[in-house]
């Protein structure tokens, strides 16, 4: 047994090993994902950039009943509300600080009218702080132009919901 | 006017030289991080140029424009010496390497004892760098590469010895036209790999670079270097490696010379012969780099006291003996 670990030493027997592994992954294929050009699969559920949908007539969703601003952990959303001609309750403010989020998905998940959703987009770094102030209208459009991934994403969740 | 033509003619030649190490010390630090990355499954380098070959260029200007910060308790003279002695030092030593057998700066007969003179020299760029950073961790760093190169120049030169012996001769052209019939990789292959492991020593290379161990010591010697002397460092060190690569394949891998004597293969120049040889030592020494954990710093010294220098020298004594018996002798 000591005679067979000295030959092993001697002759390098595992470092060769090791040599002919190296080589073997050199042309396995590579697992690096050129990340501005190529981007990785992301899951329905991914949690990113907040956004408010509409209805498909045009109508918010949202009918301010101040949930997702109870369950915020990190108090980043606040919302003020009115009630409009038509007798409906509508936000008239909501801000919600990105700076202060910490994307854990509960104002999604508490929302009872899919208004406010987090969507697939993470690449929404900016050069200000101010600029991560969101307000109502920014959300609405986030809405607006991620509307079709974000019912896609929502109907293939619904069976695990 | 004669001497300045003598200077223009041996400055020229010297550049001649000298700019193209300095590009393929650039090229062979992309193609080491290339090879590092392609065994971990990684791409590596691969945005700037094409296939990322002006990686280290851009490293390299960056280095430029950065700042170079010399810490207040610092020795500033021996500071700033420490990497101009390296790189120069590693450069220097390029001058006996012959490329082919016309291309050699300084044909010397003593060319073996010259490398082997300037690359024990280069451990003093090391310490001095080390000690006048006056903090702990480059301190000890530079201890331990000077105890662990002045160990492996031990076996090296006991190694270089034995292919001494077979040659004759000290000069490197004799040493490589001395293989034309059989490379000294055949009859030496032991030596040849107790010589690959004690340049990797030699180099600081892993499974050996202690000296820089990041999780101990920050980056050893180099912890408190900046901007382009940081870079001068580098450049010492992969010049360096070149420079160990090229001396290997003229002792053992015949240099310039076609691995057999037939047409095709010998209209070949003989300085692609080097090239691909020199190219062929570095792959390994990448190749190494990503397959090896570091070994602990007693382990080091016992292989290099303990293991190393007794084999190497039994296997002069063998040398010795075999050439002396069959009346091999060189005359």
């Amino acid at each position: 047994m000591k005679l067979n670990r000295f030959f092993k030493i001697i002759f390098l027997s595992e470092f060769i090993k090791g040599i002919f592994i190296a080589i073997k992954e050199i042309f396995s294929k590579k697992k690096t994902i050129n990340y501005p050009f190529e981007k990785g699969k992301i899951s329905p559920r991914f949690r990113g950039e907040h956004a408010l949908r509409r209805y498909p007539n045009g109508e918010e969703r949202c009918i301010a009943c101040k949930l997702c601003e109870a369950v915020c952990p990190a108090q980043a959303i606040t919302i003020e509300n009115e009630e409009r001609s038509d007798g409906s309750r509508k936000t008239t403010r909501y801000d919600i600080d990105m700076l202060k989020c910490i994307y854990c998905g509960l104002c999604e998940e508490s929302c009872p009218v899919d208004a406010i959703v987090q969507g697939p987009n993470f690449e929404f770094s900016t050069e200000t702080r101010e600029e991560l102030y969101y307000n109502k209208e920014k959300l609405l459009e986030n809405g607006d132009r991620w509307e079709s991934v974000l019912a896609e994403n929502i109907k293939l969740d619904k069976p695990y919901r | 006017m004669e001497t300045f033509l003598q200077i223009y003619n041996e400055t020229y030649k010297i550049l001649l030289l000298l700019v193209p190490i300095l590009i393929s010390v650039a090229l062979i630090v992309w193609f080491d991080r290339r090879v590092w990355g392609f065994v971990q499954k990684r791409k590596g380098p691969n945005v700037v140029g094409p296939f990322g070959l002006f990686q280290t260029l851009a490293d390299a200007l960056k280095y430029i424009f950065k700042e170079i910060i010399i810490p207040a308790s610092a020795n500033k003279i021996v500071f700033i010496l420490a990497p101009i002695i390296t790189m120069t030092l590693a450069l220097s030593a390029w001058a006996v390497i012959p490329l082919s057998d016309k291309m050699v700066i300084a044909d010397i007969n003593v060319g073996i004892l010259y490398i082997f003179a300037i690359s024990s020299l280069s451990v003093y760029g090391i310490i001095m760098g080390g000690w006048a950073s006056n903090s702990k961790y480059p301190f000890l760093g530079a201890i331990r590469s000077a105890a662990q190169m002045v160990s492996y120049e031990v076996s090296i030169g006991i190694i270089i010895i034995n292919v001494l012996l077979c040659v004759g001769s000290l000069n490197l052209k004799d040493i490589v036209m001395a293989q034309q019939n059989l490379w000294f990789v055949v009859p030496l292959f032991p030596m040849f790999v107790v010589f690959f492991i004690s340049a990797l020593a030699e180099t600081n290379r892993p499974p050996f670079d202690l000296p820089e161990a990041e999780a101990e010591l920050v980056a050893g010697y180099q912890t408190e270097y900046s901007g382009m002397m940081y870079a001068m460092f580098w450049l010492g060190e992969y010049a360096n490696i070149l420079l160990l690569c090229a001396l290997g394949s003229i002792l053992f891998l015949g240099g310039w010379l076609s691995p057999v004597d037939i047409y095709p293969l010998n209209a070949i120049p003989g300085i692609f012969w080097m090239i691909f040889k020199i190219l062929i030592l570095f792959f390994m020494f990448a190749l190494i780099k990503a397959i090896v954990p570091r070994y602990r710093y007693d382990q080091l010294m016992r292989l290099g006291w303990k293991i190393f220098l007794p084999f190497s020298l039994i296997y002069v004594v063998l040398t010795a003996s075999f050439l002396v018996y069959f009346d091999l002798l060189p005359k």
